[in-house]
């Protein structure tokens, strides 16, 4: 702050020679300092409710904090020197990774797909394009709770129907791959048809002229997807597997309610489903209540999604790259 | 200037509601904290403690008093750690909280969250309650008195008359209890249970057949299950956490159990559809199978006694934690709820076995019959040992070892360990959780 009202051009001295009207001086500190009045409100929200709780976490972090006792002795690292000695961690970390490329992978493809089926001229166009909202607008505890259901190993309806095929029942719960199946579904179903809404509203700001044109030179439909949409959906591409990374690595609801019964929080006896979030519960509260050790996985948490998302970016910015290459 | 003026009027409207909003949430509680108005007391339970009309007979006789329950039905992994974060945030739990016994150990690490019972009257309540569960409710150095006993955790098998028939095995209760005095018996009544193909499994899971042989055996010898009274973890070294462990897995290796999780969408269904036979039955499960079963499975249950040697599971306390803000009427109706006639009331109710000897001998309990489980004599099969039981002393991580266990009990059942695996991971993994 300080530098920038250092950095401003000197202005101030000359007015003070003559007086200036109330109104006036009013009016200048309207045009100074409202900007900042204006974005203030978010500034003050994302302090209360972003950057004081992010700090706080990491001050409990560094505590032997038991949720209920009344001392807290200071500890430093140990939180963090045990959590990346602690097998179980990484097992959710690799869950958590596991379930995220599972799920993203074909959604953000799936979404593309049916974006660019959107995007032609279909009839009751907007049915359609509100139609694949649906699943996104439903409860996600609901969602998570129908497919729990769904993927029953005795008496699940997906069981029943790999029976009528001749496929051996799954035990979804049990299994750690099945299970990751079973949850990327979940996620897939709520998530495809809101990604697929980004894309298409980047789609149309594609100029059609470009297509036309394409086309004059003979190029044909799919060519025209790879080489036209794809590349110019370049930003709407980073952005959707951003936002699919942060909520990704962040799952909770979805295997949380896929287990039930005792330990849920667990995920399956094995931890075939539990997530970092899941983890970070687990021992923040039921049924260990170390607070401390919860918050240095908060933490862990968020360099992870930092790094992944960091990976991605850089991945798209040379495949995109690449891809143009190409084409020229 | 006119955008000025509006800016500021739009400031001073947010302000004002703000205000306003911010006026009304405390005059709310403002009103409720008025000596002699009408009192609201919020009573926090899990899964059925059967109070209504307890409720409704104290509000009658003390007009100024609305009681409302919360959490009614609910799992007791879903309530205690909620219960857990009202108390560590200092806001948010009920005027009275329900606490079950083997999570009473974390909470009573913590006594400065709850009301000292012993400074309201409560010593003479002592003889209203069997010794050792009053003992239960008294911190470590037995100044303080966090909860009152409501019930205890009496043992019986549950049956299916129908699927016994159906197996050629006898229906009558008093013929199934002679048919296993001991596990082994048990065993070899399921095997020939098994050999009959009725569709269903002998027994739900192996974690709570585990769990209720763990509290039987360690309760006929040690007098501890993972915690010995010193606060040791005795997981690998108590002799009757490991006996449990062996007569678990031989249930698992001859095949019994149907693998249901307990408490899980899966065990409910599994209710439901009749998919096993027998249930190790605490007082407490009565209430439990009534549910999941639903009424069409009204008279297809009976009670029998439990194999090996009585034995005690669960139980509760009712607390009122020092964040209350009518702790004194609280007190008073904690007391009125966990008195040998509020604990009849919630036996009848809904099967809570008395912690109170006087109910435990008063004939509403001894004579009382469950339509549910075929006119099952519910009081004489639960009350009659009840007073006998011998309790488990449940150390400081209790819960958080017995998840490990159990846990490692399931993979066995699951086929995803061996027995020897499991008893490794068990002991393990107990110790990692001992020390978190």
């Amino acid at each position: 702050m300080a530098v920038q009202l250092d950095a401003r051009p000197p202005v101030a001295p000359a007015p003070r020679t003559t007086r200036p009207s109330r109104g006036v001086r009013l009016s200048r500190f309207d045009t100074k300092y409202s900007p900042y009045l204006y974005v203030a409100p978010f500034f003050l929200l994302f302090g209360v409710f972003g950057i004081y709780p992010l700090v706080y976490t990491f001050w409990v972090s560094l505590h032997d904090w038991d949720l209920l006792g009344a001392e807290h002795p200071f500890v430093g690292f140990d939180n963090y020197s045990q959590l990346l000695a602690d097998p179980d961690f990484w097992h959710s970390v690799v869950n958590t990774l596991g379930i995220f490329v599972i799920s993203t992978v074909p959604q953000l493809l799936l979404a593309l797909w049916l974006a660019n089926l959107l995007n032609r001229r279909l009839r009751a166009r907007t049915t359609w394009r509100m139609a694949v909202l649906i699943p996104n607008v439903t409860s996600t505890a609901a969602v998570a709770i129908v497919f729990a259901v769904l993927f029953g190993r005795e008496f699940g309806m997906i069981n029943w129907l790999l029976d009528h095929v001749g496929v051996d029942a799954i035990d979804w719960k049990a299994n750690r791959l099945a299970s990751w199946v079973a949850i990327s579904t979940m996620v897939d179903w709520r998530w495809t048809g809101y990604n697929a809404l980004i894309f298409l509203a980047a789609m149309q700001a594609i100029p059609r002229d470009l297509y036309e044109s394409a086309s004059i030179d003979g190029a044909s439909r799919s060519r025209q997807f790879w080489s036209i949409t794809v590349p110019l959906l370049k930003p709407t591409i980073i952005f959707a597997v951003i936002i699919s990374t942060i909520g990704g690595l962040q799952l909770f609801t979805e295997p949380r309610l896929f287990n039930s019964g005792t330990n849920a929080i667990r995920g399956g006896p094995l931890r075939e489903s539990q997530t970092v979030t899941m983890y970070m519960f687990e021992n923040a509260f039921a049924p260990h209540y170390n607070f401390g050790y919860g918050s240095a996985i908060a933490w862990l948490l968020f360099a992870l999604i930092a790094v992944v998302a960091a990976i991605n970016v850089l991945l798209l910015r040379r495949l995109g790259g690449g891809a143009r290459k190409e084409d020229s | 200037m006119v955008t000025f003026t509006r800016r500021r009027l739009a400031a001073v409207a947010l302000v004002a509601t703000t205000a306003l909003l911010g006026a009304t949430a405390c005059g709310g509680g403002d009103d409720e904290a008025a000596a002699d108005g009408p009192v609201t007391l919020t009573v926090d339970v899990f899964g059925q403690f059967g109070y209504d009309e307890l409720y409704k007979e104290y509000m009658a006789s003390h007009p100024n008093v609305k009681i409302v329950e919360r959490g009614t039905g609910s799992n007791l992994d879903e309530y205690s750690p909620k219960l857990t974060q009202w108390l560590a945030a200092g806001k948010g739990a009920g005027d009275i909280v329900a606490i079950e016994e083997g999570l009473l150990v974390e909470y009573k690490a913590n006594p400065q969250n709850f009301v000292n019972l012993l400074d309201h009257g409560a010593a003479d309540l002592k003889g209203n309650f069997l010794d050792w569960k009053w003992n239960q409710g008294l911190t470590a150095d037995g100044k303080q008195l966090i909860g009152l006993g409501t019930d205890v955790g009496g043992m019986a098998m549950c049956y299916r008359k129908d699927l016994f028939a159906k197996a050629g095995l006898p229906t009558e209760r008093e013929a199934v209890s002679k048919l296993w005095p001991t596990w082994p018996d048990y065993i070899k009544v399921g095997e020939q249970f098994k050999a009959r193909n009725t569709g269903a499994s002998f027994l739900d899971a192996a974690t709570n057949t585990f769990n209720t042989i763990l509290l039987q055996t360690a309760g006929n010898t040690t007098g501890y299950s993972y915690y010995d009274t010193g606060n040791n973890l005795v997981v690998d070294s108590n002799p009757a956490v490991k006996q449990a462990y062996d007569t678990t897995m031989d249930i698992i290796d001859s095949g019994l159990s149907g693998k249901y999780g307990s408490w899980s969408e899966e065990w409910v269904s599994a209710f439901k559809q009749s998919k096993f036979a027998t249930i190790a039955c605490p007082a407490w499960m009565t209430g439990v199978i009534e549910g999941n079963a639903g009424p069409g499975a009204k008279g297809k249950w009976d009670i029998a006694q439990v194999p090996g040697n009585g034995g005690n599971w669960g139980g509760s306390f009712l607390a009122v934690p020092k964040q209350g803000r009518h702790q004194a009427e609280a007190i008073e109706l904690a007391k009125f709820l966990t008195s040998a006639k509020g604990q009849i009331g919630a036996f009848k109710a809904k099967g809570p076995l008395p912690s109170s000897p006087q109910a435990l001998s008063d004939p509403a309990i001894v004579d009382s019959t469950n339509a549910y489980f075929s006119a099952a004599p519910v009081g004489k099969i639960f009350a009659e040992g009840a007073k006998s039981l011998k309790p488990v002393y449940m150390g400081p991580k209790n819960q958080a070892v017995r998840t490990e266990v159990e846990n490692a009990v399931r993979t066995v059942e699951l086929g995803k360990r061996s027995p020897e695996q499991g008893w490794t991971d068990a002991v393990e993994n107990a110790k990692k959780a001992a020390a978190k």
